[in-house]
Parts: structure tokens; C-alpha cells; sequence
């Protein structure tokens, strides 16, 4: 064998090493590529953690029915402060009496929102809360809120909705006021499924009574 | 290395250099490294323009107060789809195109380790581009809630929306695919002898590079599918009316968007490390640390993503760790800007337009990697926020950061690529009038936002006219003078004085051991690497 036969075998033998070293490194990037797609949506989950653990997006707050509700005796109290708004898609009015309130920790207070369908139509809204600051969700505890319930304004209706709520003794001393904002989003799919019976109905036998929503007894005041 | 090996290599490449004949299998159907790499940068170079008219269009807008020329929302289209074409129409694929010239160059290897890939890599881009630009006559117009496509937004988009995620989903694929040939060809096509720490900076940026856009651009691919099926299939990954959170967006998107500022400066480190000792005449000073800098910079990008969203609300403790951990990023900066400056210092230097535009790069990126630092700062940030002073600090990272650093390399390989040398005298003018006008268009835009000017605004109240009027002068200025380079680029590829194999008297480096221009099949058998062919790093 000639000594350009040897150096073209050689480099015969480089390139197939490294065509295989090539789609070695090919698979191994490609699946680091799917790996890392999965992730971005692995990061959907991992919000959801980072939240319930801080409290953030108000995801502390914890929703107790009444038999629940633990008695304290705290005489330390702060500032609540009530928001609303209503999403551009939504033609209520939508507001807080209360804008503030004067609370003592532990104690079991009421706080009223009002809202009134201004649009031509039967709406289902639908209601999402935040408390700053974030932490101190942890420490909001709700009893009976009108967020936990999907809300049918008939035309021109107007409805109080109020939200029964205390605030954990615990909360860290650094905070001394707290907001909670609502904001009131249109339920699309509920409120053209609702229309589309209550066109049926008015059709068959007119009898508004038969509109059922999940909070009743605001409907009848 | 001696004149006979150049004539070595010219006998041995007569005999290889079989290009393929018409324009198809030359061009369309091409694998070679080099034409690729053509394709890339020509593509770029038209993407810049169109880019670049649509910064022409927002900066006559905004020359007087009051609207002048454009509907308010066809000036949002303007700025979203400016900012889209130029980071993954010119930026990314210039620098790609960069990698596929030089990095087999540099590490003596034939090819690009996958050449049929990276013909695909490329041809989805005109696709992919032709897909963007195509919104702007859909019902409805381009996507105009800006390049960050932030929900509820961006899901108010009309016909168009569809058609500009799957054209991102195509730019994403494209540049994974680019990114995972680099990977490649540089793990396992490097010539013996040309162990990982000699290699050129250039290519040890783009290795690091090439990591950051496989590990982020599959997170912007996630995001944008979230999008897609919150539009059209009624999830709520974004919806705070179904129990979404559009925070939770901005926090995937910025994950991949800062590691991407960074994929589109590195490479720009690696190209102004092999300039600077070039016409220094002194090896890069402290190769190690730059390696080392490179490598923290990338780490440090993937922990920092949340200082682009401090107004959104967030911890106090998030908003401290944030802060500093973005601070952080200042000191391998800071090191690289050190070490260019020690490798001047004392050296011979000559000021070719490659060394001009690549100490406008030195100074005028360390301007916007100080105003980044101001930005950092969380309680000025919530003053700077969407304000022009973050389009002045992103504009002088990006504009006189990795596109002076574009032209500096262009310049400086240019020779190499056609065989001539460029007309020097009009190089130099083209640095000195883009040097004077980048700072018109872009510092006065500091003040501006200081002053509380918004971005993304078409109008704007009186008291800001007259910076506004500045900025605008500054901007047609620059967009005009780059036609300078188109025309010096034309005429260097038509013809001019001959390039020697080494261009210039200071250049180290494997790509300068080829003839120029150079052959289309190099290093068909591996080089023989010995000390004075390595540019920096490790010596045998």
C-alpha cells in the first residue's frame, strides 16, 4: 500500500466516524429541542405552584363554608379596600359601595358590590378576584362571595353582591392595608346557551321563573 | 505559514472546485457551506431594508407631534412587524450566515456537519418571511400589539394572527436547525490539533450561541402554540376569564426573549474578538476569560428574564433577586470590554473600516450595556418602563451592538468571500456617516424617555418635538447612508484590486490559510495545525 492509499483510507475512516458522530449529535440536540418545548408548557404548572405557594393572583385565598369559620379575639385592625371593573367585552355597571372598610382581623365582615346589566340581552358574567399585596391572599379567607357563582343579569337588572370575608390574625404585621379587585368577565358560551333555551322557552310557554341560576337567593331580592 | 502551501492548496482545490451549474442547483438545491452562507447574508441584507423601511415610515410619523401620515393602527403594525423582520429576519440569519461561512473555515473542516439540513434551515425563511410580511395586506392589517405578542392583545389580532404565529413557528424551526448544525459541525468536525480551546472566538460564541436557541427558541415554539389553541381551540393558558393568567405569557415569552438579546450578541463578541487583535497586531488579550465570559453570560440569561417585567407586580423578593442577579450580567460583560481594550493597548493599530466599525461596536455598545444597567435598577425601571428610553437602550445594543458588529465583519471578510478588496475610502465614509447619524437617531432618544415619552405611540405631546424632529433627521440619515454599503458590497463581489490569501498583514487564523477568493470545497482533507495558523488560545 502506497502512502497516498494509507492517508485516503485514513480519511476514508474519519469522515464515516464522523458522519456517525453527526447524527449521534443530531438525535441528542432533537430531543433537547422537544424536551425544551415541553417545558414551555411545563411552565404552565409550575406557575400554578409558584402562585398557590406565594399567594399570588390572590390564590391564597382560602373559601370556607360557615361551619368552618374559626373564631379569633384580635383587636389589631387594618384597611380593606374594595376595586371593580368590568372587561370590555361586558356592557354592565359594575362598582363597590364599600370602597373601605375598617377591619379587626378575625372578625366576620360584609362587603357589597353592585352591578346592572346595561346591555339589550339576558347576560351570564362571570366574576375574577385579586388581592394585593400578593401575600396577603394567604391570610383572606371567604365565605361567601359572589365570584364562587356564575351571575345572570336579565335586562336592566340590577343586583347587590355581596362578599362575606375575615382576615386571618396571622397576617404578617408589615401589612396594614389590603385590596381586593374583582373583575367581571362575559361567561360567552354560558350566556348564548342561556339565550338559546330562554328563546325555547318564551317560544313554548313563557315562564320566566323556570331561569334557574346557582345563586338564587340574590335573584330574589 | 509559507507561500508554497498556498500553492499547495490552489492545485489541490483546481481539481475539487466543481460548483454546480445553473441557478437551482447552485442556489436552491444547494448544500455547499459557503453559497448557504450566501444565502443567508443576502437574505438578511434584503430583510434590513425592509426592516429598515419600516422604521423609515414610524420615524416620518413621528417627525412633528400630531398624526401626519399613517393611521395610528398601521403605525402599530409598523413597529411589531419592524421589530419581527429585523431579530429574525436580519439579525439571526446574518449572524447564521456568518456561521456557515466561517466556522468550517475556522476549524478547518469541509462542510457544515449536516449540508442537507442546512439548506432546508434555509430555505424556510423566505417562506417563513414572505408568510409575515404578507399580514400587512390581510383584512384586519399585521399584528400590531408589538413583537413581545403579549395576550389579551395579541389575541384581538384579525385574519393575520394565524399567519404570523405559524410564520414564527417556522423561523423557530429554521433556527434550531441552524443552531444544531453549528452544534455539530463544531463537536465533531474540527480538524486535529484544533482542540476546543483553540478555536476562534468567533466559533466558541457561536457554540454558546447555538446552545442558548436550541435550549430557548422550543419555549418560544411552546408559547406561541398556547396562543394558537387560547385563539382558536378555547383554552385558557392566558384568559383570566377561564382561570388563565396573561402574566404567565410574559414570563414564558421573556424566559426565551433573554436568552435571545444575548443569541443576537455573542456571535457579535466572537466577530469583533477575531477583529480587534487583527489589526491590534497583538493576539486577543485574556482568550480563557473570554471563553469563560461567554459561558456565564449564556448561564446568567436563562435567570434573569423577570427584569423586563417588573411593573407587572410581583414579590418584593423576586423584584431584590431579579435586580441583582441582572447587575450581575455587567461583570463577564464588563470583562470582555476590558480585554478588547487591553489588546489595543500598546498595539499597532491601523484603523481599516472593519477596526472602525468595530471600536464604534466597543463604545457605543458599552453606552446601551450602561443604560441596561440604569433599566435594571427596579425602582427607576418602573419610571423607564415602556418609555423611549428602552427603545434607545435596546436600539443601541442592537444597531451600534450586533449590527455594527454585522458591518465590521462583512468588512473584515469580505476580501476572503469575493476574492477583492472593497473600496476602503467609501468603507470609511460609510463607518464615519453611520457612526454620526446612529447617535442622532437613537441618543436623543434617551432624553425622550426620561422625559416619560411612550413607545409604541404614533402622537405624542408638544414639549417632545423637537428630540423627536432630531431623532427622525438621524433616522433617514442612517437608513440613507446604509445604501452606501449595499453599493460597496456590489461593487467588491463585481470586482476591485485582488485580495491575497491573508487580506490582512495582521490576521491569524485557519480562514486566512485558503486563498481568497475562497475555493468552493476547502479543507476536503483535513490542515496540518500548527502554532502560527491558530489565532489565539492554547498554544501545542
Amino acid at each position: 500500500m502506497s502512502v497516498a492509499d494509507q492517508q485516503a483510507d485514513q480519511h476514508a475512516d474519519r469522515k464515516k466516524t464522523q458522519k456517525k458522530a453527526n447524527l449521534r449529535t443530531l438525535r441528542r440536540l432533537i430531543l433537547i429541542s422537544i424536551g425544551m418545548f415541553g417545558f414551555g408548557f411545563a411552565m404552565w404548572p409550575l406557575y400554578e405552584i409558584f402562585c398557590d405557594v406565594t399567594g399570588f393572583g390572590g390564590r391564597g385565598v382560602q373559601e370556607v363554608t360557615t361551619e368552618e369559620i374559626q373564631h379569633y379575639d384580635d383587636q389589631r385592625e387594618i384597611t380593606m379596600r374594595f376595586d371593580a371593573t368590568v372587561n370590555s367585552g361586558l356592557n354592565w355597571q359594575f362598582e363597590a359601595i364599600d370602597k373601605a372598610q375598617t377591619v379587626q382581623l378575625g372578625k366576620l365582615t360584609v362587603a357589597s358590590y353592585t352591578s346592572i346589566n346595561m346591555s339589550d340581552e339576558p347576560v351570564i358574567g362571570h366574576a375574577v378576584f385579586n388581592v394585593a399585596p400578593p401575600e396577603a391572599s394567604l391570610y383572606f379567607v371567604k365565605t361567601e362571595c359572589f365570584c364562587f357563582t356564575e351571575q345572570l343579569l336579565l335586562v336592566g337588572e340590577q343586583r347587590d353582591m355581596p362578599v362575606t370575608y375575615y382576615i386571618s390574625p396571622d397576617l404578617p404585621a408589615d401589612i396594614e392595608s389590603i385590596t381586593l379587585s374583582y373583575t367581571f368577565f362575559k361567561n360567552i358560551p354560558a350566556t348564548l346557551a342561556y339565550n338559546k333555551t330562554a328563546k325555547k322557552e318564551i317560544n313554548n310557554q313563557p315562564n320566566p321563573n323556570n331561569i334557574t341560576t346557582n345563586d338564587t337567593r340574590a335573584r330574589g331580592e | 505559514m509559507t507561500t508554497t502551501t498556498h500553492e499547495d492548496h490552489n492545485e489541490d482545490h483546481h481539481d475539487h472546485d466543481h460548483k454546480p451549474q445553473g441557478f437551482l442547483n447552485r442556489w436552491v438545491f444547494s448544500t455547499n457551506h459557503k453559497d448557504i452562507g450566501t444565502l443567508y447574508l443576502v437574505f438578511a441584507l434584503l430583510m434590513f431594508f425592509i426592516g429598515g423601511a419600516m422604521a423609515m415610515i414610524i420615524r416620518a410619523e413621528l417627525f412633528m407631534p400630531g398624526m401626519q401620515l399613517v393611521q395610528p393602527e398601521f403605525f402599530n403594525q409598523m413597529t411589531t412587524v419592524h421589530a419581527l423582520v429585523m431579530v429574525f429576519g436580519a439579525v439571526m440569519p446574518a449572524f447564521v450566515g456568518f456561521a456557515n461561512w466561517m466556522i468550517p473555515l475556522m476549524i478547518g473542516a469541509p462542510d457544515m456537519a449536516l449540508p442537507r439540513m442546512n439548506n432546508w434551515s434555509f430555505w424556510i425563511l423566505p417562506f417563513a418571511f414572505t408568510m409575515l410580511v404578507s399580514t400587512l395586506f390581510m383584512d384586519g392589517g399585521a399584528p400590531a400589539g408589538g413583537w413581545t405578542l403579549y395576550p389579551p392583545l395579541v389575541l384581538q389580532t384579525g385574519d393575520s394572527f394565524i399567519f404570523a404565529m405559524f410564520a414564527i413557528h417556522m423561523l423557530g424551526i429554521s433556527s434550531i436547525m441552524g443552531a444544531i448544525n453549528v452544534i455539530a459541525t463544531i463537536l465533531n468536525m474540527r480538524a486535529p490539533g484544533m482542540s476546543l480551546l483553540r478555536m476562534p472566538l468567533f466559533v466558541w460564541t457561536w457554540l454558546i450561541t447555538a446552545f442558548l436557541l436550541i435550549a430557548v427558541m422550543p419555549v418560544l415554539a411552546g408559547a406561541v402554540t398556547m396562543l394558537i389553541t387560547d385563539r382558536f381551540f378555547l383554552t385558557s393558558f392566558f384568559n383570566a376569564a377561564g382561570g388563565g393568567d396573561p402574566v404567565l405569557f410574559q414570563h414564558i415569552f421573556w424566559f426565551f426573549g433573554h436568552p435571545e438579546v444575548y443569541i443576537m450578541i455573542l456571535p457579535a463578541f466572537g466577530i469583533i474578538s477575531e477583529i480587534i487583535p487583527t489589526f491590534a497586531r497583538k493576539p486577543l488579550f485574556g482568550y480563557t476569560s473570554m471563553v469563560y465570559a461567554s459561558a456565564s453570560i449564556a448561564f446568567l440569561s436563562f435567570i434573569v428574564w423577570a427584569h423586563h417585567m417588573f411593573t407587572v407586580g410581583m414579590p418584593l423578593g423576586a423584584e431584590i433577586y431579579f435586580m441583582f442577579a441582572t447587575m450581575m450580567i455587567s461583570i463577564p460583560t464588563g470583562v470582555k470590554v476590558f480585554n478588547w481594550i487591553a489588546t489595543m493597548w500598546r498595539g499597532s493599530m491601523t484603523f481599516e473600516t472593519p477596526m472602525l466599525f468595530a471600536l464604534g461596536f466597543v463604545v457605543l455598545f458599552t453606552i446601551g450595556g450602561f443604560s441596561g444597567l440604569m433599566l435594571a435598577i427596579v425602582p427607576a425601571d418602573f419610571q423607564y418602563h415602556d418609555t423611549y428610553f428602552v427603545v434607545a437602550h435596546f436600539h443601541y445594543v442592537l444597531v451600534t451592538g450586533s449590527v455594527f458588529a454585522l458591518m465590521a465583519g462583512t468588512y473584515y471578510w469580505l476580501p476572503k468571500w469575493t476574492g477583492h478588496m472593497y473600496n476602503e475610502r467609501l468603507g470609511k465614509w460609510h463607518f464615519w456617516l453611520s457612526v454620526v447619524f446612529v447617535n442622532v437617531l437613537f441618543f436623543p432618544q434617551h432624553y425622550l424617555g426620561l422625559a416619560g415619552m411612550p413607545r409604541r405611540i404614533p402622537d405624542y405631546s408638544p414639549q417632545f418635538a423637537d428630540f423627536n424632529m432630531l431623532s427622525s433627521i438621524g433616522g433617514f440619515a442612517f437608513g440613507l447612508t446604509q445604501l452606501m454599503f449595499v453599493y460597496i458590497v456590489w461593487k467588491c463581489v463585481r470586482g476591485g484590486e485582488p485580495a491575497t490569501a491573508r487580506v490582512w498583514e495582521g490576521a491569524r487564523g485557519l480562514e486566512w490559510t485558503v486563498p481568497s477568493p475562497a475555493p468552493f470545497h476547502t479543507f476536503e482533507t483535513p490542515p496540518e495545525i500548527d502554532d502560527s495558523m491558530v489565532a489565539h488560545g492554547e498554544h501545542m
